[in-house]
């Protein structure tokens, strides 16, 4: 694919001018780094970062019974979710499988708002506007693009922009003025950090983004510093740490299992999943702590005792922990934390152990 | 002494037949943030264009090849514990290994600064 086939975000001239790294990703050019992925971790971590996250799908979910609705593709509470939340969900194939994990909220009394992945969106809607056809009305949103400022700092800068953005907690949705200009704003993100993500009019984004880099706490961050954030806040990267042949079960995603779906499942692969629950998954999703310095990649052999027990499906360098760190899957057997096992790293056994996730301290603001 | 490059954007200093081999500072800032180098054993032989050590970046595993033929006589601790070293310095102290040269003919084969320069414009 050359660079002329690469959709572009409406912060596309902005990252330009900024001097960042460009890189073709998820059929979007998009920033990998402005200063250096090190520099961008650790300022997200002290102070405050801004991503363009505009290449992820936007939609709007409409209908007499919309909730209902979607809860035939997603294992959520959405009846149950308050106006003004949000809620962490995955779109689930008849195996149990995930097909996306999502954001549903409602933001406003117009139906419910979705934020999907980029790389899957044409899929995911397409799924979304057939399974429920005649049920609920898709609208996908082409014309926003998708900030999210994220870091200790964040919810200071947001205040300032924003007139109610100290009201709202972790997982609130609302729509906002910020820096005069109409948004729907969660209080969310993808780092581990207090945060909020800030879906705008495509047409104003590079006003506000401008405006939020005014301010001396503000940085531009990359994907590649995103990738290192979510990593050790152990957050799932979809395609990698789960996809269509994983359950949320063998994902180590129980929770997103509402308790009053689980009795009577209606979701898809629901039969499946519960039992999963009951009688456990023959793998496990688990963190992994190298102890020495070389990191483990996707796709590296995890062993016990000289035989393969698993493989690790995001790894590299946590700059906030110090050292390597990995996610994989292991054989129920050897999920249990503290268990010493060796990472395969090109053809070297590395030792390992697998600990509780996430690696760096969620910072939520839980109000 | 002299200095040469490859392609694949490592170098090598000469003195004698002993060669300290690097990445350039090119291929340091395309890498990002050194995090990990994997270095070789001393006494491992090296063919000429062969895998020779890994260096790693938060993002990425990168293989680093070998200029000339020769055997490793000695490796760069410092990178050890010190990896960012080899972006602070990556063509002085931010060296990897050295070598002693099998065949000095084979450096005729590399570039010198002038065409590597060269050679980094036509890659674009």
């Amino acid at each position: 694919m050359t660079n002329a086939d690469l959709k572009r975000t409406p912060l596309h001239g902005l990252h330009v001018e900024l001097g960042a790294r460009m890189v073709p990703f998820a059929g979007y050019d998009m920033p990998v780094q402005f200063e250096g992925v090190l520099a961008e971790h650790n300022w997200t971590r002290a102070k405050a970062g801004l991503f363009d996250v505009s290449h992820m799908g936007q939609a709007r979910l409409r209908g007499d019974d919309v909730d209902a609705a979607l809860e035939t593709l997603v294992p959520a509470d959405v009846r149950g979710l308050d106006a003004g939340r949000q809620v962490y969900s995955l779109l689930l194939n008849a195996a149990g499988g995930i097909r996306d994990d999502l954001m549903i909220s409602k933001p406003d009394g117009d139906g419910l708002f979705l934020v999907v992945n980029a790389a899957v969106k044409e899929q995911d809607f397409a799924h979304i506007s057939s399974a429920l056809a005649g049920r609920a009305e898709l609208e996908v949103i082409g014309d926003r693009a998708l900030l999210a400022l994220q870091g200790p700092a964040a919810a200071a800068v947001m205040a300032e922009a924003a007139a109610g953005s100290a009201d709202l907690k972790f997982m609130d949705s609302t729509s906002l003025k910020v820096h005069g200009i109409d948004c729907l704003v969660s209080r969310s993100g993808y780092t581990g950090e207090d945060g909020f993500e800030i879906s705008v009019p495509a047409g104003k984004a590079e006003t506000l983004a401008r405006a939020f880099l005014v301010h001396a706490d503000v940085k531009p961050i990359g994907l590649g510093a995103r990738d290192s954030l979510r990593l050790e806040a152990g957050l799932c990267l979809y395609g990698h740490d789960i996809d269509d042949a994983t359950t949320p079960i063998e994902a180590s995603l129980t929770w997103t299992i509402a308790k009053n779906r689980r009795d009577a499942p209606t979701f898809p692969g629901g039969a499946k999943i519960v039992s999963q629950i009951t009688e456990g998954a023959a793998k496990k999703r688990v963190g992994l702590k190298l102890l020495d310095k070389a990191p483990a990649r996707e796709g590296a052999e995890i062993h016990k005792g000289g035989v393969q027990i698993g493989v690790v499906t995001s790894g590299g360098f946590g700059p906030t922990v110090g050292g390597p760190i990995a996610m994989g899957y292991v054989d129920a057997a050897h999920r249990d934390l503290g268990t010493q096992v060796d990472v395969m790293v090109r053809g070297t056994a590395r030792k390992a152990e697998i600990v509780r996730t996430p690696f760096a301290p969620h910072r939520y603001h839980r109000g | 002494m002299s200095v040469h490059y490859t392609k694949d954007h490592e170098w090598i200093r000469v003195d004698g037949d002993v060669g300290t081999v690097g990445i350039s500072k090119h291929a340091a800032e395309q890498l990002g943030d050194v995090v990990f180098v994997e270095l070789p054993d001393v006494g491992k032989s090296a063919a000429k264009g062969g895998e020779i050590a890994v260096v790693e970046s938060v993002k990425a595993a990168s293989e680093v090849y070998a200029p000339v033929a020769g055997e490793v006589t000695e490796v760069n601790t410092v990178l050890t514990d010190a990896p960012e070293t080899v972006n602070a310095d990556p063509e002085g102290d931010g060296w990897f290994y050295k070598l002693k040269i099998a065949d000095a003919g084979e450096l005729k084969e590399l570039m010198d600064a002038d065409a590597y320069a060269k050679h980094l414009e036509s890659e674009g």
